[in-house]
């Protein structure tokens, strides 16, 4: 009787980590690469972002104020890629969300609630606008048979031309419409910030809860697993019982609450309007997030983190050396793309490694 | 130099209409080049499973030589490597007596090997000619009007009737089949395989299949037939290589004895042990005149009646039917006509959940692929199917829980092991523990797949304590041996056609054999 537990081909940790760091490097002389065919000096560059994102208190400050929607549109991620979506319609639930928010908003500015619920009113449209955007997405994919990712961007160009409809249109600045986006909220309405910073407690808060939420999800509860289990095999996980277009919708609506949230905390902490570009496209920063995190709450964290300094480091390059802010953007583009050719790399090692135990046995 | 003229080298860039009609005469009616192919001692494995050990196979130039087997016997998995879609473990492959090695199925056709798969390996949402003049390495640039004249002309030399402009999708299988044929024949083909290709054809098509097939032959194209009917052996084969669980059964020659050949198909005739009759109880599933079909098959007006107890087993080759009328029973597939009741309940047209509830469990066949999830550990498999609470994991009661399974199904591997880890035997015990009770009609697909014979048994010995404890069992496997020796009733299917249960008592191997491979009804 031949039944033994096959081994199971694992290279060393050091491998591991060889490829994670040989993919970091790779990514930096790539970006070096960028920065030289520029015409930029890349020490001096690389000096600037770091300097940009840590030179002072407001700064770092300011690297939070990136982090927190950055993070919870990726928490909200986690949960679609999880369940095996690729969840593309976030940057449109982000819209929405902001959309919701201000929606809400105008319509109880001049009532005489008290601020403090109207922005609690105002967090929770939010919510409601990117989930009912995502929904849409899983409706097309669960009775359309519309692929998610095709379905969601369909809807992220719909939310950008709503947006802009509603800022010339609908919701103009009283006398011309413009790309500086609606009028300002009054202050009584702005999501209250730390003294000198833009920092909003309530926003970082939020964003630590997502990530607790989330990480509680999918570690100890019968909803992640159930995900888990349609993410790695939808057909044997439909044979095993569990209902899973009941739970695709549960998870892209669990995303684009999150991903709505994100847009509703950019609207009352952060420009206190809406504007055009109000998703800063940290839906599709989101994504790189995930994956670079290999799709793990706790690596996203840092990853997120990372993301966001870039960002804010990046910010003054224009100013200092000329250089365009979007440095940042070639920096994470090629990380990612780095990391998953590394993955690859790293896959077929291993499948050659097996087959090689294989010819052994 | 018939290679030559087969094989314009790509750096000729456009070939002209003119030429392609020379070219694809040349190539199928006065080729001169025959090929012989040697294949000698091939190994395959997937996995832990074997598909092929030591198969040697000789196929002289210009004839039709036939490669029977039951499914999972390795013919198809032969004919892959040979044509290139599959690389040996071990073993080598001679045409000519020179030996070859393909990386790829488009290096097969280069050397001349064209394979027709089972399932049409085309692109359905394309035209005929399209499909037609995929993978012709003619440049950069597609002939369309020398590929229409070249299909024209080649579809009126076998008599077949292709539109070049319909769509593939609205073609029958037989003639997507025809076309697939018509473009190994064009890409200039010395080897032709095909793969059960009477599948889901009519016996119109047919019949002018097997014409094409002897004119090519006799043209001096060497043809690899492989199928698991006999009479379509006797009727086309100049000589038969039998394949058993991935091994060399033997070979014949006309005039072929029916009674031999099934015995290296299916093996001797074992003693059978006693078996006592089960005191039939309630009904558990009446199937009332159900219609169910897909793409290729239809089955008619079925009514079926199994009581609490009883093991039916479900005979005949791959594709026969009775996956089909299975999947039907698990809810899986919607029937067209008729009507599925449970334990008196109607399920007609239920969703699968609803199946579920009612005690009906369907497991798969492809255990990683449909039976098990890939990924997850076997803990968070028994927490899927019996959670332990509502809403929140408790993790150390679970693998408490898991290590008690894992013992009781004699399972070799631990609460953490991911199950693509598992060997075989291990994933199907996990399969069967993965069973949810109560379970009031259990649908097995192939449950001892794979396993070795003390396995097997260990699998029938959990089947039949749950036929005892009162569930009805349905059962597919494709060995007989065990079928008989362990069902009450057998049904039989043949290419949509469904026997009446027959008593396993009336049965022998013998008999049962000849009704699969369509003899004897």
């Amino acid at each position: 009787m031949k039944e033994v537990l096959l081994p199971r081909a694992r290279p060393s940790r050091w491998v591991e980590f060889g490829f994670q760091g040989l993919s970091i490097l790779m990514a930096l002389l790539f970006t070096t690469l960028v920065l030289v065919i520029a015409g930029a000096p890349p020490i001096e560059a690389y000096r600037q972002v770091l300097e940009g994102a840590f030179g002072s208190l407001k700064r770092a400050a300011d690297i939070l104020v990136a982090w927190v929607p950055l993070m919870l549109v990726t928490s909200g991620l986690l949960l679609t890629f999880t369940a095996g979506l690729w969840n593309i319609g976030v940057e449109g639930q982000i819209v929405l969300g902001a959309i919701a928010a201000t929606g809400l908003m105008r319509a109880l500015q001049e009532t005489s609630l008290p601020p403090p619920l109207i922005l609690i009113l105002a967090l929770a449209a939010g919510m409601a606008g990117g989930a009912a955007w995502a929904s849409l997405a899983g409706l097309l994919k669960i009775y359309g048979g519309v692929h998610e990712i095709f379905g969601g961007l369909g809807l992220n160009f719909v939310a950008t031309t709503m947006i802009l409809w509603l800022i010339f249109g609908p919701w103009k600045r009283p006398g011309i419409g413009s790309m500086s986006g609606t009028e300002p909220f009054p202050e009584r309405l702005w999501l209250p910030v730390l003294p000198g910073l833009r920092l909003s407690p309530w926003a970082l808060l939020l964003a630590l809860l997502s990530i607790a939420l989330v990480y509680v999800l999918l570690r100890n509860t019968y909803f992640g697993l159930r995900l888990k289990a349609i993410g790695k095999n939808i057909r044997a996980a439909h044979l095993l019982g569990v209902p899973t277009a009941r739970y695709l919708f549960l998870a892209l609506l669990g995303c684009g609450a999150m991903a709505g949230l994100a847009g509703a905390i950019q609207v009352t902490a952060v420009y206190h309007r809406l504007i055009p570009p109000i998703s800063s496209g940290y839906g599709y920063l989101g994504l790189l997030v995930a994956m670079l995190a290999n799709y793990r709450v706790s690596w996203s964290i840092p990853v997120a983190f990372f993301f966001a300094a870039l960002n804010i480091g990046s910010i003054q390059l224009p100013i200092t050396l000329k250089l365009d802010s979007t440095l940042s953007g070639v920096m994470q583009g090629a990380l990612v793309l780095f990391v998953l050719l590394m993955q690859g790399a790293r896959a077929r090692w291993r499948s050659k490694l097996a087959a090689e135990q294989g010819d052994d046995a | 130099m018939g290679n030559a003229l087969l094989f314009p080298s790509p750096s000729n860039g456009r070939v002209a209409g003119d030429e392609i009609i020379r070219f694809a005469c040349i190539a199928t009616s006065l080729d001169p080049v025959a090929m012989k192919v040697e294949m000698r001692h091939i190994y395959k494995s997937f996995g832990p499973v074997r598909a092929l050990q030591d198969v040697s196979l000789t196929v002289e130039a210009g004839t039709i030589h036939g490669l029977l087997g039951e499914n999972g016997a390795g013919k198809t998995t032969l004919m892959k490597i040979l044509s290139g879609y599959l690389r040996p473990d071990r073993g080598e492959i001679f045409l000519d007596g020179k030996p070859v090695r393909f990386a790829s199925p488009a290096e097969g056709l280069r050397h001349g090997i064209g394979m027709l798969h089972q399932d049409p390996m085309d692109f359905p949402a394309m035209s005929v000619l399209d499909n037609f003049m995929m993978g012709h390495e003619g440049g950069f640039w597609l002939d369309r009007r020398g590929a229409r004249r070249a299909l024209q002309e080649l579809a009126s030399q076998f008599g077949f009737d292709l539109d070049p402009d319909a769509r593939v999708d609205r073609l029958t299988v037989g003639e997507r089949q025809q076309l697939e044929l018509l473009r190994l024949l064009w890409r200039g083909v010395r080897v032709l395989i095909l793969d059960e290709p009477t599948t889901g054809i009519s016996a119109p098509q047919k019949v002018r299949l097997f014409d094409t097939l002897r004119r090519l032959a006799g043209e001096g194209k060497t043809v690899i037939f492989v199928t698991h009917k006999l009479e379509e052996v006797e009727e086309l084969c100049h000589r038969v290589t039998v394949l058993r669980q991935g091994r060399l059964a033997g070979e014949a020659t006309p005039p072929y004895s029916p009674q031999r050949l099934i015995e290296m198909m299916f093996g001797r005739p074992l003693p059978m042990p006693e078996r006592q009759p089960v005191p039939p109880g309630e009904p558990v599933l009446e199937i009332r005149n159900l219609v169910v079909g897909d793409h290729r098959l239809r089955l008619s007006r079925v009514s079926l009646t199994v009581r609490s107890g009883e093991v039916i087993g479900l005979a005949g080759m791959e594709g026969s039917g009775q996956q089909l009328f299975m999947r039907a029973c698990a809810g899986l597939v919607r029937p067209w006509e008729g009507s599925i009741r449970v334990r008196g309940k109607d399920l007609t047209g239920k969703p699968y959940h609803a199946f579920l509830e009612a005690g009906v469990l369907f497991v798969p066949a492809n255990r990683l692929e449909e039976g098990l999830i890939p990924g997850l550990t076997l803990t968070e498999h028994f927490q899927l199917v019996y959670p332990n609470g509502r809403y929140l994991i408790d993790w150390e009661q679970a693998r408490v829980e898991a290590q008690r399974r894992i013992r009781d199904f004699n399972i070799r591997g631990k609460p953490e092991t991911v199950v693509e880890a598992l060997s075989g035997g291990n994933q199907q015990r996990t399969l069967l523990a993965l069973i949810r009770t109560p379970a009031h009609l259990l649908l097995l697909e192939h449950p001892t797949r794979g396993l070795d014979v003390e396995s097997s048994m260990w699998v029938w010995r959990r089947l039949k304590e749950r036929a005892q404890e009162g569930a009805a069992l349905m059962v597919i496997s494709s060995d007989l041996q065990e079928l008989l020796q362990y069902c009450d009733r057998i049904i039989v299917f043949f290419s949509g056609r469904i026997s009446e249960p027959i008593a396993t008592e009336e049965l022998t191997l013998d008999r049962l054999g000849h009704m699969i491979a369509g003899r004897g009804w």
